[in-house]
């Protein structure tokens, strides 16, 4: 529902804007900036720094006539209160009067920047913000010239205070805004630091084991207003002022939260650019301003020494360097010989680009286009955004998102099926069939390949069924284990039924961006098989270890590209770092190879989203010029001394597009009956075990992170502690559990919130449990030494 | 007949023993308001009163109950027993020996805004107090005055007590409201205001103790009763709580319009021999200095006659300073006091109290250099009007009517 307009008055400005918005925004509205430094327009207004004080006016009203008493000239009285106001908790109203250059505020302003710096430690030369700081900029900008604070009483107080192993603070600078605090609490609901002690004394702790245990905590110190928060990856780092910006995107999971690369060249690299830090860049419509550690810290991969910089062929049973042109022939003669026996093998990290070429390579040579991946349904996937909705969570265990939910079912893995049976005649069945817009968003957690393709499919059937399909703001939307995973699944690459066969039966297996060996020693076995193996990788995985030539990718922050979120916005990122050695990106390898095989592949990205545009429907009509148009954003934030002083949030170089769902293009889907989901058999002494995700995992783009060691997922065994007794286990111990071919040690870890006879493994840590799995369980006896 | 209305048991030998204080016309008041009277009449009855907060600003009880809105519920009572002020010390006379009065003020307010639960929130350090308190209110539980239909009726009321944990800005009405609801004691914003955003999101009244041990008189005795004593804006009897440099510090119940002269002179005792008085402070630490020449000493004691003198009544803690105390010093404690329990959350007070203890230590240490008395008077001008809450603005009181006032007792101790 539209709100009312109100009309005010700004200095000379009159401008109409919605009642209840704050004195501060309706300012920005109008270019005049009023200095905060508590104030966040993510986060409600608190009051507390007393920066952003205007003289406010209000008409005055004949209490017996409830008019506006008017002027000798006819224009409304204005009564001023004694005091001044705080713009950032003042709500416009009708007919009010905001003076903000009066010399009663500019007065007010001074003195409190003074009062800030009084104990303020003034190290700007040493300090991280310095640059790109409010602080910095308001006492340029309103502060006094000098301080009458006699410089022996300031406050003197820790400096490199660890809140945890990624975020430090230093106590001087800290300004006490809170916002930081009120970003935990009332931004991510993890409230795990907060403010101690009181007056002159209040600091900021953390009450969390381990220290500041959130995984969007960096966050904290984008939004400090002073160098009090730094991240222990960019700290000391370098100056704001030597980076340049580099648009970019997350890669590590579909959300596709926009971010900023800074980067600079660096002598100790022979003057190449380097990633200093990454920083979110806003989107509102995708991650507003926010972003998630592993997004931020994750990016070290890059510059990881293990990078592959040259071909590798395989001579004499050894992988010994080569040139390009001697590997791309040897390639492309593999690929002509294999046939339709060829397998192309493509990881959901890699660009629509790559893919799409990768795609075209496999049609050339008559191949098959196959998806590493153990979760489906991205052919039925939808678009939706909206927020603020009823939740429905389902899940065999418990989740945060429980916390949230309006309704939370349960399931065992194994009655899945039953569970979407029932749901429509429960209660949260009759608020989703009865609601205007519904969306499902569906995982795989605790799910393989076969059972989330039946999960998506009664989804996909739910929807149809309460009518929630086929228009906006209704539909399913994935929530894909890797980036661009949707993005596969538009440029038609497949789940493969069996994997394992399929490899062994290839005349030539091309992997690019994919790991089956590390996954799984039966895909290595497999691949064994193979008669030859060509991986394109940043890292001999491995995979790349069983191959017979090896390609070395750049990584994606060292070209351009796009990627399909998992709500369907093909966004596009951008250079940032220069390529590692001989390196090549994706697209580019697949075009010189589809080359020598007679077929002509663009060999620049924005030519192979043009073909996209041409050839995939649901991308029809994008280019990269489209990918890059930005509108104004509000609240607006990047480079604002207000908020941020900096450039890292701002959006110049694209907001995406959303792709429309096939119904809206007037495409009909059919929707296939689903099949039931089959699950393992669990026979007597052994364990069903699903796979659950963890945010730091051990994938391999995650684990040259160092900084992350202390937090990445191991190998472990979570149940409750009735399971655990019933197999011997103790927690904290450790186990081996094994299941066809396979055997792994694994700590226990032993959580009574869990389902009793269920077993836990996190992907990603080398456990090859891709679905329920039923696995037989030996205690491992620890030594005790004396 | 007591002569007193509040300190009653002054007269009463044992009037905090249930028994007695019923045997004295206790609970009559409550009778009569729960069995034979509308909620709004009892309302009314207090607006007409006039009584008026005896916490510190003066606020009429009446008016504030009836901003609790009738379309939002619940609706809480909480009774501030956090008596922080420097030099206040009635509400702890009231609570320990005349509890059941203020207990039925409690229940009347709760049953004229029908708050089914009221809390007293008192401070850490009154932990003997609250217990005696919880005693109190299971003994009223037990005799059905407090619990489920009471006196057969359909209205139910139960009283809590909680104790604060050590901090002066826990008596600033919404910190308090923080600390009950196991928050930061840290004051809200403002507006919305308690009475429509209060305890636990709720509508709410909080009354000072002492202010809610009048209603029972009220209700009982009718406003015309009330008024006959105090003055015609600030009617009734007030508890002075006198200290400072006089012969008999203490608790004094007078009608409101007595002057500072009958109080200090006649009740306190006057001054020691051979010391006149300099200065007085009316409501403790927070108080505007008022010189102590006669047209002071002749100032009748109400809300509009104290602040007419540039000062204000607040609390009625008034502390009396002779010729041997120096202002400046005095004022070294207070703004040393402030600085301590300044919450923090807003930059001009946490900033300005710890300034200004620096510099009113320097000064009075002989350490200061000529324009620190300026400078001083600069910074707590410039905390004014740009706090958050009374506070800050409490902690430059002192400041600037003392250099204002006694400027030579600064220079003194400066070194020339
Ligand atoms: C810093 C500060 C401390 C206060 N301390 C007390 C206190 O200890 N006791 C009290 O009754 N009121 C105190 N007040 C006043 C309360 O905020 C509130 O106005 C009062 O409890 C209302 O009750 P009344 O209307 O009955 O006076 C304090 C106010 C401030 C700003
Ligand atoms: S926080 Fe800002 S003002 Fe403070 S030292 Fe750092 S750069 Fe300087
Ligand atoms: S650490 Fe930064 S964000 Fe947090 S309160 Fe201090 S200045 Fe504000
Ligand atoms: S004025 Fe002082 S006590 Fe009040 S909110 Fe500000 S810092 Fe806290
Ligand atoms: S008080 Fe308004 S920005 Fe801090």
């Amino acid at each position: 529902m539209a709100k009312k307009l109100v009309t005010l008055r700004i200095d000379e400005h009159t401008l109409q804007v919605p009642e209840g918005m704050l004195v501060v925004d309706a300012a920005r509205k109008v270019n005049v900036d009023i200095p905060v430094f508590c104030y966040h327009p993510k986060m409600d207004p608190v009051g507390m720094c007393r920066m952003c004080l205007v003289d406010v006016g209000r008409p005055v009203i004949d209490r017996a006539t409830g008019e506006v008493v008017k002027e000798a000239d006819g224009s409304p009285k204005i009564a001023f209160g004694p005091k001044l106001d705080t713009a950032c908790t003042t709500p416009v109203s009708e007919g009010m009067v905001v003076i903000t250059n009066s010399d009663k505020v500019r007065a007010a302003r001074k003195e409190v920047v003074e009062f800030i710096l009084t104990s303020h430690p003034l190290d700007c030369p040493v300090c991280d913000k310095g640059g790109e700081c409010p602080l910095q900029n308001l006492t340029m900008a309103y502060g006094p010239g000098t301080s009458r604070f006699i410089f022996d009483e300031k406050m003197h107080l820790a400096k490199h205070v660890p809140l945890g192993e990624l975020v430090w603070l230093d106590r001087e600078r800290c300004i006490q805004c809170g916002r930081c605090v009120r970003f935990q609490h009332e931004v991510v609901d993890d409230p795990v630091i907060d403010f101690f002690h009181r007056g002159r004394s209040l600091e900021i702790i953390t009450d969390s084991e381990p220290g500041f245990d959130s995984v969007f905590s960096g966050n904290t110190t984008d939004i400090c207003p002073v160098g009090a928060l730094t991240t222990a990856d960019f700290r000391f780092g370098a100056r704001p002022w030597e980076m340049v910006s580099a648009a970019s995107l997350c890669s590590h999971c579909p959300v596709g939260c926009n971010i900023t690369y800074n980067v600079r060249r660096e002598a100790k690299t022979g003057g190449n650019m380097v990633i200093k830090r990454a920083m979110p860049r806003q989107n509102e419509g995708v991650n507003e301003i926010w972003m998630c550690d592993k997004g931020r810290l994750g990016y070290h991969f890059t510059e990881s020494k293990q990078r592959l910089s040259e071909p590798l062929v395989r001579k004499g049973g050894e992988l010994v360097p080569a040139g390009w042109d001697e590997a791309l022939d040897l390639v492309a003669q593999k690929l002509r010989e294999a046939g339709s026996s060829l397998t192309v093998l493509a990881g959901g990290r890699l660009s629509n680009e790559d893919l799409f070429n990768l795609r075209r390579l496999a049609d050339a040579a008559g191949g098959q286009a196959v998806l590493d991946t153990h979760m489906g349904g991205g052919d039925l996937a939808a678009l939706a955004v909206e927020r603020g909705a009823a939740l429905i969570v389902v899940n065999p265990n418990e989740t945060r998102l429980d916390k949230f939910a309006t309704h939370t079912l349960r399931y065992n893995p194994g009655e899945l099926l039953l569970t979407f049976g029932g749901f429509l005649e429960s209660a949260a069945g009759k608020v989703f069939a009865e609601a205007e817009n519904a969306l499902v968003f569906y995982g795989s957690n605790g799910l393989g390949l076969q059972q989330s393709t039946y999960l998506a499919y009664a989804a996909a059937e739910l929807l149809v069924k309460t009518g929630h399909y086929g228009k906006a703001n209704n539909g399913l939307i994935p929530v894909w284990p890797k980036a661009n995973s949707q993005g596969a699944w538009d440029m038609g690459f497949r789940p493969a039924s069996n994997l394992g066969d399929q490899l062994r039966q290839s005349k030539a297996v091309y992997i690019a961006a994919s790991d089956p060996a590390g996954d799984d020693p039966a895909l290595a076995a497999a691949l064994d098989e193979a008669k030859f193996v060509i991986v394109q990788d940043l890292f001999l995985s491995e995979t790349a270890k069983h191959a017979d030539v090896v390609l070395p990718a750049a990584a994606y922050t060292e070209r351009e590209g796009s990627f399909t979120s998992g709500d369907r916005r093909v966004q596009r990122y951008y250079p940032a770092a220069t390529p590692r050695g001989l390196a090549r990106p994706d697209f580019i390898i697949t075009a010189q190879l589809a080359g020598r095989l007679g077929v002509e592949l663009p060999a620049a990205a924005a030519l192979v989203l043009d073909q996209i545009a041409a050839q995939v429907p649901a991308y029809a009509g994008l280019s990269y010029q489209k990918l890059a148009e930005v509108h104004e954003q509000w609240p607006i934030i990047g480079r604002s001394d207000v908020y941020y002083g900096g450039t890292g949030y701002e959006n110049k170089h694209g907001l995406g597009v959303q792709l429309p769902c096939a119904a809206e293009r007037g495409e009909k889907i059919d929707l296939p009956a689903a099949a039931n989901p089959v699950l393992p058999s669990v026979p007597a002494g052994s364990l069903l075990v699903i796979p659950v995700a963890r945010l730091y995992d051990q994938g391999a783009t995650l684990r040259p992170t160092a900084l992350l060691d202390g937090r990445i997922a191991r190998a472990e065994l979570a149940l409750n502690p009735e399971t655990a007794e019933k197999f011997g286990l103790q927690a904290g111990g450790e186990a081996l559990i094994a299941a066809g071919g396979w055997r792994v040690q694994v700590a226990v870890r032993v959580d009574s919130h869990l389902p009793v006879g269920l077993g836990l493994v996190p992907r990603s840590t080398g456990v090859p449990v891709f679905g329920p799995t039923a696995v037989t369980i030996e205690p491992v006896q620890v030594e005790i030494k004396a | 007949m007591s002569t007193y209305r509040i300190l009653r048991h002054r007269d009463i030998p044992n009037i905090a023993s249930l028994d007695v204080y019923r045997a004295e016309g206790g609970f009559e008041a409550f009778h009569k308001a729960v069995a034979g009277m509308q909620p709004s009449d009892v309302l009314n009855e207090v607006k007409a009163s006039g009584l008026r907060g005896r916490g510190g600003a003066g606020f009429p009880a009446g008016l504030k109950w009836s901003f609790i809105p009738n379309n939002l519920w619940p609706h809480y009572v909480v009774a501030n027993a956090d008596e922080s002020e420097p030099g206040t010390f009635k509400d702890r006379e009231i609570m320990e020996s005349n509890p059941f009065q203020f207990l039925e003020g409690l229940m009347l307010a709760s049953y004229a805004v029908q708050a089914h639960d009221a809390y007293i929130y008192l401070r850490g350090e009154f932990w003997q107090i609250a217990k005696s308190l919880d005693g109190k209110i299971a003994e009223l539980e037990a005799a059905g005055l407090l619990g489920d239909k009471i006196y057969g009726t359909e209205y139910s009321l139960r009283l809590h007590t909680h104790l604060g944990a050590g901090a002066y800005i826990c008596g600033e009405e919404t910190a308090l409201l923080e600390s009950i609801e196991g928050n930061r004691g840290q004051p809200r914003l403002r507006p919305p205001f308690p009475a429509v955003y209060g305890l636990f999101g709720k509508p709410t009244v909080i009354n000072n103790v002492e202010t809610l041990a009048n209603v029972p008189g009220i209700i009982a005795n009718g406003t015309a009763w009330f008024r006959e004593q105090g003055t015609e804006k600030s009617p009734g009897v007030k508890v002075f709580s006198l200290s400072g440099c006089v012969n008999k510090p203490g608790n004094y119940e007078l009608p409101l319009g007595t002057t500072f002269r009958e109080l200090i002179f006649n009740y306190g005792g006057g001054l020691p021999e051979g010391r006149s008085i300099k200065a007085i402070m009316p409501a403790g630490a927070s108080s505007s200095l008022i010189t102590a020449d006669d047209r002071a000493l002749d100032t009748p004691m109400d809300y509009e006659s104290v602040a007419a003198l540039g000062s204000a009544l607040g609390s009625a803690s008034v502390i009396v300073l002779d010729d041997s105390v120096n202002v400046a010093w005095m004022v070294s404690k207070t703004v040393e006091f402030f600085k301590h329990e300044s919450c923090g959350k807003c930059t001009p007070c946490r900033e300005g109290t710890y300034w200004m203890s620096h510099i009113a230590d320097r000064i009075v240490k002989g350490d200061s250099r000529k324009e620190d008395i300026d400078l001083l008077n600069y910074v707590a001008r410039q905390m004014q009007g740009k706090c958050l809450c009374a506070l800050g603005e409490f902690s430059t009181m002192a400041v600037v009517t003392g250099i204002e006032q006694f400027r030579e007792d600064f220079e003194k101790l400066q070194r020339s």
